[in-house]
């Protein structure tokens, strides 16, 4: 038998009473089988989201990979706590124009869906979603459905660092299917990479920083889930396209186009 | 303020199966011990890996996080990773995350070697 090393990220003083044990019951979602959307606008795509299964790593088809996203907020007067509880109820407000999200108008919960219209390329739009999994103070936790571009869960957590806040994101994903993979080796992680950079910046910003997101990431895992492949055939960009090319007067009424 | 700590202790159940047994608070933070404790159990050339939840005090997203890394870990070196132990919250975020599909869950220590046949 061999005892390890004891990880500690933060100690109590020794003579301060022992705190009762936490527990993360109320900050997880309940288990879902299948997603419902909730009410959404008349402007916003719904596809994709309704009746689809989650799907996490285990299931995705591409490489694992491990991104991390984080920009400092030095100066900014705000807790870790008070930039979660700004991000949850604004979270849509960050985003790179062009893309749009569409929560409860009560913030980010456990268990609530979002609807997601991004932006693709040639102009088109992608419709897909998220649900909280997880959410407390300092962070929360999306995980993404079939059809997604990945199979994957994103974290989004504040810490202090040398008493400035920090601002992460991190995200753990395979590409979904074998044409997110391709896509994503072409263009997708350079796209994806800016998505979250100016979010971040655009945060920042919301607290008065003008700071720069600085990106690690890492290939966890080489090897592709070939008995995923057929993921593809819940594939979301495939479907919008589809959508959008039969759907077309709504499709430009929701754009404003000419 | 997050604190919490992350106990873990290793035992070799038989031999080709290691448990590591985990306490206290399981998040990103945990990511040291989790590894060093993994890499002292494949040290005996278990197959099996038993990650014993019955000490839990609590896991964030960043904790459940480390389980795929660490699944990574073992589906390359060719075994198998099992939890046991956990209680009805965890079984259901296992459930939820879809981490049950790719670690197999049993009650006890006991059971998950019987499955495993080793």
């Amino acid at each position: 038998m061999s005892k390890n090393t004891t990880a500690t990220d933060g100690a109590a003083p020794p003579e301060a009473p022992a705190a009762p044990p936490r527990s993360s019951a109320a900050n997880w979602s309940k288990p879902v089988d299948r997603l419902a959307v909730g009410a959404v606008p008349t402007r916003a795509m719904n596809l994709n989201v309704e009746g689809r299964r989650l799907v996490g790593p285990v299931q995705g088809f591409g490489q694992l990979w491990q991104k991390r996203y984080r920009v400092r907020l030095e100066g900014a007067d705000a807790s870790p706590e008070q930039v979660i509880s700004t991000w949850k109820g604004e979270f849509g407000t960050f985003w790179p124009k062009g893309n749009s999200f569409y929560g409860p108008i009560t913030g980010i919960a456990p268990g609530d869906v979002a609807l997601l219209n991004l932006a693709a390329p040639g102009g088109q739009t992608l419709s897909t979603g998220v649900l909280v999994i997880y959410a407390d103070d300092e962070s929360f936790t999306f995980m993404t459905p079939e059809g997604h571009m990945f199979a994957a869960w994103i974290t989004f957590s504040a810490f202090l660092d040398d008493l400035a806040p920090v601002v992460q994101i991190e995200v753990l994903l395979r590409a979904n299917d074998p044409l997110y993979e391709v896509s994503m080796a072409l263009f997708g992680h350079r796209q994806e990479n800016a998505f979250w950079m100016a979010t971040l910046h655009n945060l920042a910003a919301r607290f008065n920083v003008d700071a720069t997101a600085t990106l690690e990431q890492t290939c966890v895992d080489r090897r592709r889930q070939w008995k995923n492949a057929k993921n593809i055939r819940h594939n979301a960009a495939i479907r919008s396209t589809f959508w959008m090319a039969t759907h077309p007067r709504r499709w430009f009424r929701r754009t404003g186009a000419a | 303020m997050t604190t919490g700590t992350t106990t873990v202790e290793v035992r070799q159940l038989s031999p080709g199966a290691s448990a590591i047994e985990i306490s206290g608070d399981v998040t990103a933070a945990s990511e040291g011990p989790l590894m060093d404790a993994y890499a002292s159990a494949s040290a005996t050339g278990a197959k099996v890996i038993i990650l014993d939840f019955g000490g839990l005090d609590y896991m964030n997203s960043g904790g459940i996080g480390l389980l795929v890394t660490l699944l990574v870990r073992v589906q390359r070196q060719g075994q198998r990773l099992m939890a046991v132990a956990l209680s009805e919250h965890y079984r259901q975020i296992l459930a939820l995350t879809r981490l049950d599909e790719a670690i197999a869950i049993h009650a006890t220590a006991a059971d998950a070697l019987a499955a495993a046949g080793v």
